[in-house]
C-alpha cells in the first residue's frame, strides 16, 4: 500500500512537470483578433524532405517555399502566366545565353540585400551532387551541369561554368541548349535566392528557414506546427492581406475536416475522398474544386518486348476507348477529376498549349470499336492488363477497379484487365524505376511550372527523366527540340503542340483525366482560392 | 528474487536482437525507399546512390544491422528522411504516447476494476447483467468505429472537446482519446475482475475473515480483491506494451502526433532508421512491463516471492 502511494505521488510529480513544459511549450499562435491581423489556420502535412527549396518535390513543403520565398518570376494563380517578380529583366538575342538583372531595394527578412550572387550562390548550391538536393535537375540546362553533377562517380567542379555574376545586380547564365521559354521555369521555388545564413549556419537555417516572401517563419516545430506570420517590411505588392498562418499538421485528411466543420480549423487544402459526398451539404459554397496543373495516365512498359510491337498502338488506342471517363470520375470521384483529351492540363489554358480534344477518337469511350482494335492489334499480350498501383494511399484501387470493369466489359472478358496492389508508395515507385513491371501502371505527372513542355519533355522524350515507361520515338524528339529553339513562344506552344499530336497516333500513355485541386474553409476566412499547384494562395486570404 | 531478476534481465537479451533483427528484415523486404523519395518522378541516379550511401542502404543487409545495433549501442538512431535525428523524433513521440497510455491504463485500473468488483460480488442481479452485456458491446465494436463515434458526437454535435488534439497533447485533452484507447481492455479487465471475483468470493479464506468479524470493506480489499487481482495485474501489464504499439488506430483519429503517428509515418516511407529505432524501444517497454507484472506477483502473493 505504501509502495502504490509513493507511485501516485510520482505520477503526479511527471503530470505537473509534463503540464509545465506543454504551458512553456504553447502560446506564441493563436488568437490575434480579425481583420489585416487575423491568423488563419490551415491544415499540412509533414514534409518529406528538409525544408530547402532546391529540395522540396512535394506539395506540403512547396506550401512553406510558396509562402516564405519569391523569386524571379511568380506564376499569376489565375492564369498561370509568369511575370517577373525579383527580375528586373530577362534578356536573350539566341535563346541560348540569357542575362538576368535583379530588381534593386529587395532584402531578406533578416535584412541581407539580395543580389545577384544570392541567386548565383543558391543555384551553384542546388546544383552540386554533394548537398542531395532532390531538384537538382532543375539546373539540368545550364552548361556545366554535367562536371557539378555527374551521372556516377563524384563532381569534378563546384560551381556551375554557365553561371557567372557580372556586376552586383546582374548574372549571365550559359544553357546547353537553346531552350526559349526558360526564363518561364523560374518561377519555380528551386530557383529561389538563399541568404548567406543558409551556407554560414545550415543547420540553424534548416531550424528556422529565411526567406524573402510575405511571410517569415515564427516558430516551426519540426513534424507538428509552423507559425508564419505577415512580414512588415516585405517589398512586393503581393503583401499578406492577413496577420499570419499556423500550419498544423495532421495524421489524417479526415481529422482535418471533422476539425474545420467543427470550427476548430480555418483551411483544408485536400477534401478527404470519403467526404466528397457531403462536402456540398457541409460547406455550402465554401467548398473549392477547381483544375489543377496534375494529369493521371496509365503508362506501358516498352522496355518489354512484349509492348513494344507494330500492333501494339491499336491495341493501346483500343485500351484507352474501352476506358469510360465519363462515369469513373463522376462516380468515383465525384467530379473532382475531368475526363482527359490530351496530354497537358487545363490550367495551361489555350494561349499555354492546352488543347482539348486534341487526343481525338481514341480518348472517346466506344466500346464496340475499342474491342475491334485491341483484336486488330493481336489483342492484350499475355492475354491480361494487369495495372499496378500503390495500395497505401491516395485511394487507388477504387478506380483501378472502375477502370478493369470498364475495359472487362468491352472485351466481354471478365480476366481481360486486374489491378495489381503494391504495397507501398516507395516499392512501386521502385518497381517501376527499376523497370520491373511487365504490365501497365498507374502514373501521374504534376506540373513543375505552368509550361506545355513540362508536360512532354521530361515524360516522352527519349531517356528523359521520367520517361519510366522508356517509350522513344524520332520525330517526337526532333519536334521537342524544334519547339525548343524557338523564339517566338506562340510558334514555339504550336510546335511542342504537333509533338503532342505524335503521342496521339502512338499513344505510349493513356491519359485518363486531369486532377482538381479541392479545398474547404470556414465562414471566418474569405477570398480563399487555389493556384496552379492546387495549393492556396495563402497572402491573399481575408480574415474577417 | 535477486537471482529471479537478473535471470529476466538475461533473458531479455535474445529477445532484444531478434525482434530488432526481424522488424529490420521486414522493413527491408518492402524494397527500396529511396526510391519513393521523389514523389511520382524518377530520381537521378546520382543523387539517388548518394541517398543511398548515406543511409548506409548500399550496404548488404546483415551489414546494415550490424552497423546499426552498433549505433544505438551508442545512442545514435539513425537519420530520418526528413533530416531529423530518430532520438529527435523519439524525444517528442514518446512522452505524448506514454501520456496517452497512462491515461488509458488509469480508466482501466479505475473503472475496470471497480465495475469489476460490483459486478463480481452481485452476480446474476440486473447490476452484473448490464455491465455484462455493455462490456459485449465494447469489445465487438471497433475501436476507430468508437473513436470516430465519440470524435463526431462529442468534439463537431456537442462541442465539449475538439476534434483533434493540440501537437503539446496535454492530459486534459487526452482524457477521450485514452478513453476510446482503453474501451477494449477495459472490459476485458472488468470481466477478469468480476470472474475472479466470483471465484474467490466463496473462498475458505474470505469466509474466515467474514467470521472472524472483519468490516466487510476489509474483507473485499485487503482479503477478496488483493487474492483476485493476480490475472488482472498480468492482463494490465502486457497491456502497458500493446497500448502503446496499438495506439496508431487512436492516434490517427484524434491527430495525436505519439509514437503510433511515428511509426505510421515511418512504414508508409519505409524508413527503417524510424520503424526499427521506434520498435526496438516498444520492444524494451514491453519487456519491462512483464518484469514489471512478474515482481507485482511477488508483493500480492508473497508465497511466490519465497519460491
Amino acid at each position: 500500500m505504501r509502495g502504490a502511494t509513493q507511485a501516485k505521488w510520482a505520477a503526479c510529480a511527471v503530470t505537473v512537470a509534463l503540464v509545465a513544459t506543454a504551458c512553456g511549450g504553447g502560446g506564441g499562435g493563436g488568437g490575434g483578433g480579425g481583420g489585416a491581423n487575423g491568423i488563419v489556420s490551415s491544415s499540412w502535412g509533414d514534409p518529406q524532405n528538409p525544408l530547402e527549396p532546391a529540395n522540396t518535390n512535394e506539395v506540403q513543403g512547396g506550401k512553406v517555399l510558396d509562402m516564405v520565398f519569391r523569386g524571379l518570376k511568380k506564376y499569376d494563380p489565375k492564369t498561370g502566366a509568369a511575370t517577373n517578380m525579383l527580375a528586373e529583366k530577362i534578356d536573350t538575342t539566341d535563346s541560348q545565353n540569357f542575362t538576368v538583372t535583379v530588381k534593386d531595394g529587395w532584402t531578406f527578412s533578416n535584412g541581407e540585400k539580395i543580389t545577384a550572387k544570392s541567386f548565383v550562390d543558391a543555384w551553384n548550391y542546388g546544383a552540386l551532387l554533394k548537398n542531395n538536393q532532390k531538384n537538382a535537375y532543375f539546373f539540368g540546362y545550364i552548361d556545366g551541369y554535367d562536371k557539378v553533377h555527374p551521372d556516377t562517380g563524384s563532381a569534378s567542379a563546384t560551381k556551375l561554368a554557365g553561371l557567372k555574376v557580372v556586376d552586383p545586380m546582374t548574372f549571365s547564365v550559359k544553357l546547353t541548349q537553346k531552350f526559349s521559354l526558360w526564363p518561364d521555369t523560374l518561377g519555380y521555388p528551386a530557383f529561389a535566392p538563399l541568404p548567406q545564413s543558409f551556407f554560414t549556419d545550415h543547420a540553424g537555417w534548416l531550424a528556422k528557414p529565411v526567406g524573402n516572401g510575405p511571410y517569415t517563419i515564427e516558430k516551426y516545430t519540426k513534424g507538428s506546427s509552423m507559425s508564419l506570420r505577415k512580414w512588415d517590411k516585405y517589398p512586393g505588392d503581393d503583401k499578406a492581406q492577413n496577420g499570419g498562418i499556423d500550419l498544423k499538421v495532421y495524421t489524417d485528411n479526415n481529422t482535418a475536416y471533422t476539425d474545420l466543420i467543427a470550427g476548430n480549423l480555418d483551411l483544408v487544402d485536400d477534401v478527404p475522398a470519403s467526404q466528397l459526398k457531403n462536402v456540398k451539404a457541409d460547406l455550402g459554397d465554401r467548398y473549392i474544386n477547381t483544375p489543377a496543373g496534375i494529369i493521371q495516365t496509365l503508362a506501358f512498359p516498352f522496355y518489354d518486348k512484349k509492348w513494344d510491337t507494330p500492333g501494339g498502338i491499336k491495341v493501346r488506342q483500343g485500351l484507352s476507348m474501352a476506358i469510360n471517363r465519363d462515369q469513373i470520375t463522376d462516380q468515383i470521384f465525384q467530379k473532382t477529376r475531368t475526363p482527359a483529351s490530351d496530354w497537358t492540363s487545363p490550367v495551361l489554358g489555350v494561349d499555354g498549349g492546352f488543347k482539348e480534344g486534341l487526343c481525338g477518337a481514341p480518348c472517346e469511350y466506344n466500346a464496340a470499336d475499342a474491342k475491334k482494335l485491341i483484336q486488330e492489334g493481336g489483342g492484350i499480350p499475355g492475354g491480361q492488363l494487369k495495372i499496378s498501383y500503390n495500395a497505401d494511399t491516395g485511394s487507388h484501387k477504387e478506380w483501378v477497379d472502375a477502370v478493369c470493369n470498364s475495359i472487362n466489359k468491352a472485351m466481354g472478358n471478365n480476366k481481360a484487365c486486374v489491378g495489381s496492389p503494391v504495397g507501398t508508395f516507395a516499392d512501386f515507385r521502385s518497381q517501376v524505376s527499376q523497370q520491373k513491371l511487365t504490365g501497365a501502371w498507374r502514373a501521374g505527372w504534376q506540373m513543375d511550372y505552368p509550361l506545355i513542355q513540362n508536360f512532354l519533355q521530361p515524360l516522352y522524350y527519349t531517356n528523359a527523366s521520367s520517361n519510366d515507361g522508356k517509350w522513344s520515338n524520332k520525330k517526337f524528339d526532333s519536334l521537342v527540340d524544334k519547339a525548343n529553339a524557338e523564339s517566338d513562344k506562340a510558334k514555339a506552344v504550336s510546335t511542342f503542340q504537333d509533338a503532342e499530336k505524335v503521342l496521339a497516333e502512338q499513344m505510349p500513355v493513356i491519359p485518363l483525366w486531369y486532377q482538381n485541386g479541392s479545398a474547404g474553409y470556414s465562414e471566418k476566412i474569405t477570398n480563399v482560392a487555389l493556384n496552379q499547384f492546387s495549393v492556396p494562395v495563402y497572402e491573399q486570404i481575408k480574415v474577417k | 528474487m535477486g537471482r529471479y531478476v537478473i535471470r529476466r534481465l538475461l533473458q531479455m537479451i535474445p529477445v532484444f536482437f531478434g525482434t530488432t533483427l526481424l522488424i529490420f528484415l521486414m522493413v527491408n523486404v518492402m524494397g527500396d525507399p529511396i526510391a519513393g523519395l521523389c514523389g511520382d518522378r524518377q530520381c537521378d541516379p546520382a543523387t539517388a546512390a548518394q541517398l543511398r550511401s548515406e543511409f548506409g542502404l548500399d550496404k548488404p543487409v546483415w551489414q546494415q544491422y550490424a552497423t546499426y545495433m552498433g549505433n544505438v549501442f551508442t545512442g545514435d538512431f539513425g537519420t530520418a528522411f526528413n533530416g531529423q535525428k530518430v532520438t529527435e523524433l523519439m524525444g517528442t513521440a514518446f512522452p505524448i504516447t506514454i501520456r496517452l497510455t497512462i491515461v488509458a491504463i488509469v480508466f482501466e485500473v479505475v473503472i475496470g476494476i471497480t465495475l469489476g468488483v460490483i459486478t463480481g460480488l452481485r452476480r446474476g442481479r440486473p447490476v452484473d447483467t448490464t455491465v455484462l452485456i455493455l462490456t459485449l458491446v465494447v469489445i465487438s465494436i471497433p475501436t476507430f468505429v468508437t473513436g470516430l463515434l465519440l470524435q463526431l458526437l462529442l468534439g463537431v454535435e456537442w462541442g465539449v472537446i475538439k476534434p483533434s488534439v493540440s501537437p503539446e497533447a496535454p492530459f486534459n485533452e487526452l482524457l477521450v482519446p485514452g478513453l476510446v484507447l482503453a474501451s477494449v481492455s477495459l472490459a476485458y479487465v472488468t470481466r477478469l475482475t468480476r470472474t475472479s471475483i466470483a471465484e474467490n468470493a466463496s473462498a475458505d479464506y474470505v469466509r474466515t475473515a467474514t467470521a472472524k468479524g472483519l468490516p466487510r470493506r476489509r474483507v473485499v480489499l485487503r482479503h477478496l480483491l488483493r487474492n483476485s487481482l493476480i490475472p488482472v495485474v498480468t492482463f494490465i501489464g502486457t497491456d502497458v506494451g500493446a497500448l502503446m504499439g496499438g495506439a496508431i488506430v487512436t492516434e490517427r483519429i484524434f491527430n495525436i502526433h505519439g509514437v503510433g503517428y511515428q511509426l505510421y509515418q515511418g512504414i508508409l516511407r519505409q524508413n527503417s532508421q524510424t520503424v526499427v529505432g521506434f520498435v526496438t524501444v516498444l520492444v524494451l517497454v514491453f519487456l519491462a512491463a512483464n518484469l514489471i507484472v512478474d515482481l507485482l506477483y511477488a508483493v500480492l502473493d508473497p508465497r511466490i516471492r519465497y519460491a
